[in-house]
C-alpha cells in the first residue's frame, strides 16, 4: 500500500532547502503522499529511494493512456474491487470490431454509425470510443484500413493481427494515433515487444492461463514496456467473468504486479447473438473491463451499454446535479403549467420522465439545492419559501410562460405559505409526494 | 511459482426461502461467495425469473414492444399469468396490483384479493403479488390477498416501515412470504427485517426488496446497495441482511422515455423494441451481478436473455 507522510519524511534529506516549492520536507512528504507533490521536485533524494518510492507510490493497477484523435483516455488506475468503496475512475473503452474480410460499404457504415453515436445526458457525452481493427491475413487491405479509420473518424484505435510484419505496417502507416497493438504472446513477444516499444504504443499481452499471462507480462515489463492490457484468453462467459474479478483481486489485494494491467474483454468472439453479445458486454462493464469489444455498433445496442457505464461509474461519493434553470418537457407553450423540484439528477430523471410520460406540455424549474432530493433539501434550508420564490423570479420564466401557477412537490408541502408571500400574484399548488402520481396531477390540472 | 487466486474469505451465507407450493415451488438464496464466484463458492439455488402481470390492461403506460406479447391477454390477469408461464417460460408470476392505486383506480382490496386467488389458481409456478405502494392501502390489500390464497405460499409486497405489521401479521396468519421493501439504505433494510423478525416473522418468510432503480435512472444506487448489502452478509456475518434479494425491474426500466420512444421520435437511438428489451436485459445483468436472487421482469426476450446469462455464469 501507500506510504505515509511520516514514512516518506524518513527518507527524504531532511535539509528543509526549499527548492522543492513546499517549506520543509515534512510538507513535501505529507503533499506526496496524497499525491498533490512530485518526487521529481526535489534534486538531492537518492536514488535508491527514488526507486523505492516509485515502486511503492506506483498505482496497483496502471492507468494506460489511449489516444482518441483529439482526446486521450485512460483505462485502468483503480483502486477498489467494489463501487461503493471509493469509486471507479475510468470506464471502459466501448468499441467496434471491423475486419479485412467487410467490404468497403460494410465499413462504411459502421464509420457513419460511430461518428453518429453520440448522446448527451447531464451535460455529458456518451459515446463509444475506439474501433478495432482485425486482420484475416490480407496485410495490404489492413493498413489500407487502419488509414481509413484513422482519416475519417476520432477513434482510439486497436489493431491485431497475428502476423507481426502486417501489424507493424498498419502501425507505422497510422503512427501519429498512437494505436493499441494486438497481441504479444508467448510466440511472438520479443516482436510485438521491440515494435510497441519503438513506437510508444500500449501492447495487449495475451495468454491462456493465469501462469502464462503472468510470466508473459513479467517478460514485457522486463523489456522495458509499461503500457500493457492484459487478455485472458477465455472466450465463455463464465471463465471470463472470473479472470476479471481474479486479475483485478490479485492486482489490489496483494499486489501482484503481472496483473497490475487493464484488460481487454471481447464479447464480439463469445456468441454470434447480437443480444446475448450485449448482455455479455454488460457483465464486462460492471465487472472490471478496460476495452469492451463489440462485433458491431448499432445505437440500440450501445446506448444500454452507455448508460449502464455512465451509471457504474458515477462516483458515489458525490451526488449528481443537473443544471439549474428552465427545463421544457413536451413542448411547452406560454400557457403551460409550471413545475419546480431540486437538482439532485435521480429526482430530476425521475421527475422529466414521468412528465415526459404524461405528454402534458410542462415548464419544469429545476432549482440548485447542491444535489439534495426534495425532503433533504427542505429539511437543509435550501428549498425555503423565500429561496424558491426568489428564484421563480429570477430564473426567467416569467418571460416565456404567461402562467402564474407553480408546482411544488408534494414533500415541500410545508414551503407554500411563504411561497405565496414572497410571489403574491401566483397561485402555489401543492403536487404529488411521488413521482409515479405526476401523470395523473398534471391530467387532472388540463380538465 | 504457480499463481493462486487470492481467497476472499466469507463467514456467512444467504439464507434460503421457499415460495410457492408443490413441484414449481422455488427456493432462492443458499449462496455462501459474491453472486457467481463459484470459482471460490455455491450458489444452489440459480437466481429466478418472475414475470410482470398487471391486474388491468396498463394501456398507454407500457411502451408498445412491452405489451405486444401480451395483446390478446392484456386485461385477463389470469390468462396473462398462463401465458407468461405456458409460453415464456416464467419461474414465476409477478402480480401488481396496479388497479388498488388510490391515485388511480382505487379497486377495493376484496376485489383485488379476488383477483390474486384466481391467478394463483390459474398457474403452478410460485406467485408475487405487490400492491400499489400506497403503505396505507396496502396495508389492506395486502392482507386480504393473504387470506384469499391461503396455503399457497404467495410473496407479498412491498412491505414497508408503515405496514410492516398489519402485513406481516396476514403473512404469519397465512404462511405467506413478505418483500420487505425500503428505499435504497442497507441500514433500513436491516431495521426492517429485524422489525419483521420481533414481530415472529420467520427468517424463511423474508426476502429483501432493495428499491430497484432503472438503467439511467439511478440504477447505480440500488446496484451498490445490494453489493453492500452482500458485503455485509457474506463477510461481516451480518445475520439480519442475510436473505434472498428480489428485484421489480422491469417497470422500473420500461417507464422512462428512451423505452417509450417509438423510432419515428428517436431514430438516433436504433430500434425500439430491441433497445427497450436490452435495457432491460442490461439491467438485469447489473442486479444479477450485484446479487439479485429473484428478478421481475417484463418482456418475454428479455427473461429469454435474462436465464441464458444466468445457467452460462453457473454452467
Amino acid at each position: 500500500m501507500a506510504l505515509t507522510g511520516i514514512e516518506i519524511f524518513k527518507m527524504l534529506p531532511k535539509t528543509n532547502c526549499k527548492e522543492c516549492g513546499f517549506p520543509t520536507c515534512l510538507a513535501f512528504a505529507m503533499a506526496l503522499a496524497s499525491g498533490k507533490a512530485e518526487l521529481a521536485a526535489c534534486p538531492y533524494v537518492s536514488e535508491e529511494v527514488r526507486e523505492k518510492l516509485a515502486e511503492a507510490a506506483a498505482p496497483p493497477i496502471r492507468p494506460v493512456k489511449i489516444a482518441m484523435k483529439d482526446a486521450e483516455k485512460v483505462i485502468g488506475g483503480e483502486l477498489v474491487m467494489f463501487r461503493h468503496e471509493k469509486t471507479f475512475f475510468n470506464p471502459p473503452l466501448i468499441a467496434g470490431l471491423l475486419t479485412t474480410a467487410m467490404g468497403d460499404a460494410q465499413v462504411d457504415a459502421q464509420l457513419d454509425a460511430f461518428a453518429k453515436m453520440q448522446f448527451e445526458r447531464v451535460g455529458l457525452m456518451l459515446r463509444p470510443e475506439m474501433f478495432a481493427l482485425k486482420d484475416l491475413g490480407d496485410g495490404a487491405t489492413f493498413t489500407a484500413l487502419a488509414k481509413k479509420v484513422a482519416d475519417r473518424t476520432d477513434a482510439a484505435i486497436m489493431l491485431m493481427s497475428d502476423n507481426v510484419d502486417y501489424l507493424k505496417a498498419a502501425a507505422e502507416a497510422i503512427k501519429d494515433r498512437k494505436p493499441v497493438l494486438y497481441a504479444a504472446t508467448a510466440a511472438n513477444a520479443e516482436a510485438m515487444g521491440a515494435l510497441a516499444k519503438e513506437l510508444g504504443v500500449p501492447l495487449v499481452a495475451k495468454a491462456d492461463n493465469y501462469d502464462a499471462l503472468a510470466e508473459l507480462s513479467t517478460r514485457l515489463t522486463g523489456m522495458g514496456l509499461k503500457d500493457l492490457i492484459l487478455d485472458s484468453g477465455s472466450r465463455t462467459l463464465k471463465q471470463a467473468f472470473q479472470d476479471q474479478v481474479v486479475i483485478r483481486r490479485a492486482a489490489l489485494g496483494p499486489k501482484f504486479r503481472p496483473f497490475g494491467f487493464p484488460t481487454v474483454t471481447f464479447p464480439c468472439e463469445m456468441t454470434d447473438d447480437p443480444l446475448k453479445e450485449t448482455m455479455y458486454a454488460a457483465t464486462f462493464i460492471a465487472k472490471y473491463g478496460g476495452i469492451v469489444v463489440l462485433s458491431s455498433l448499432e445505437p440500440h445496442r450501445v446506448f444500454p451499454l452507455l448508460l449502464q457505464r455512465l451509471n457504474i461509474y458515477t462516483d458515489p461519493q458525490k451526488p449528481m446535479i443537473v443544471t439549474q434553470g428552465i427545463y421544457p418537457i413536451n413542448n411547452p407553450d406560454e400557457n403551460s403549467p409550471i413545475a419546480i423540484t431540486t437538482n439532485f439528477a435521480l429526482t430530476y430523471f425521475i421527475v422529466s420522465g414521468e412528465i415526459e410520460g404524461s405528454k402534458v406540455p410542462t415548464w419544469l424549474l429545476i432549482k440548485d439545492t447542491e444535489g439534495l432530493s426534495v425532503m433533504t433539501a427542505w429539511a437543509a434550508g435550501k428549498f425555503s419559501g423565500d429561496d424558491v420564490g426568489q428564484f421563480v423570479k429570477k430564473c426567467g420564466i416569467t418571460e416565456k410562460a404567461k402562467t402564474r401557477t407553480l408546482i411544488i412537490p408534494g414533500y415541500a408541502a410545508a414551503i407554500s405559505g411563504d411561497l405565496e408571500e414572497e410571489l403574491p400574484d401566483w397561485k402555489i399548488l401543492i403536487g404529488p409526494r411521488e413521482a409515479s402520481h405526476i401523470p395523473a396531477f398534471l391530467k387532472s390540472l388540463q380538465q | 511459482m504457480a499463481f493462486e487466486i487470492p481467497k476472499q474469505i466469507y463467514s456467512g451465507s444467504i439464507k434460503t426461502v421457499t415460495i410457492g407450493k408443490g413441484d414449481k415451488a422455488i427456493t432462492l438464496g443458499g449462496e455462501t461467495s459474491y453472486p457467481f464466484y463459484v470459482f471460490e463458492g455455491v450458489m444452489p439455488n440459480p437466481p429466478r425469473v418472475a414475470m410482470e402481470v398487471w391486474d388491468k390492461d396498463p394501456g398507454e403506460d407500457w411502451a408498445e414492444p412491452a405489451k405486444e406479447p401480451f395483446r390478446e391477454v392484456l386485461g385477463d390477469p389470469a390468462a396473462w399469468a398462463k401465458k407468461c408461464v405456458n409460453e415464456y417460460g416464467a419461474d414465476a408470476v409477478a402480480l401488481i396490483l396496479v388497479s388498488t392505486d388510490p391515485n388511480g383506480d382505487d379497486a377495493p382490496p376484496e376485489a383485488a384479493a379476488a383477483t390474486a386467488k384466481k391467478v394463483a389458481e390459474a398457474v403452478d409456478v410460485p406467485v408475487i403479488v405487490y400492491g400499489s405502494s400506497n403503505q396505507d392501502k396496502d396495508a389492506e390489500v395486502l392482507p386480504a390477498v393473504a387470506e384469499a390464497c391461503q396455503g399457497l405460499n404467495v410473496v407479498l409486497g412491498p412491505v414497508q416501515d408503515k405496514n410492516y405489521k398489519k402485513v406481516g401479521a396476514a403473512a404469519l396468519a397465512y404462511n405467506h412470504v413478505v418483500a420487505a421493501n425500503t428505499p435504497i439504505d442497507v441500514n433500513l433494510a436491516k431495521q426492517l427485517n429485524i422489525l419483521l423478525g420481533q414481530l415472529g416473522v420467520k427468517d424463511s418468510q423474508i426476502l429483501v426488496d432493495p428499491t430497484t432503480g432503472g438503467l439511467g435512472y439511478g440504477m447505480e444506487y440500488c446496484y451498490s446497495v445490494m453489493e453492500r448489502d452482500r458485503m455485509a452478509a457474506l463477510t461481516q456475518e451480518d445475520d439480519r441482511l442475510q436473505f434472498p434479494i428480489i428485484n421489480y425491474a422491469g417497470q422500473e426500466v420500461w417507464k422512462v422515455k428512451e423505452c417509450k420512444q417509438t423510432n419515428e421520435e428517436a431514430p438516433q437511438l436504433g430500434d425500439q423494441q430491441t433497445r427497450g428489451i436490452l435495457m432491460e436485459a442490461v439491467t438485469a445483468v447489473s442486479l444479477l451481478l450485484a446479487g439479485s436472487d429473484l428478478l421481475i421482469l417484463r418482456h418475454p426476450e428479455t427473461v429469454k436473455l435474462a436465464k441464458t446469462f444466468i445457467q452460462e455464469m453457473l454452467a
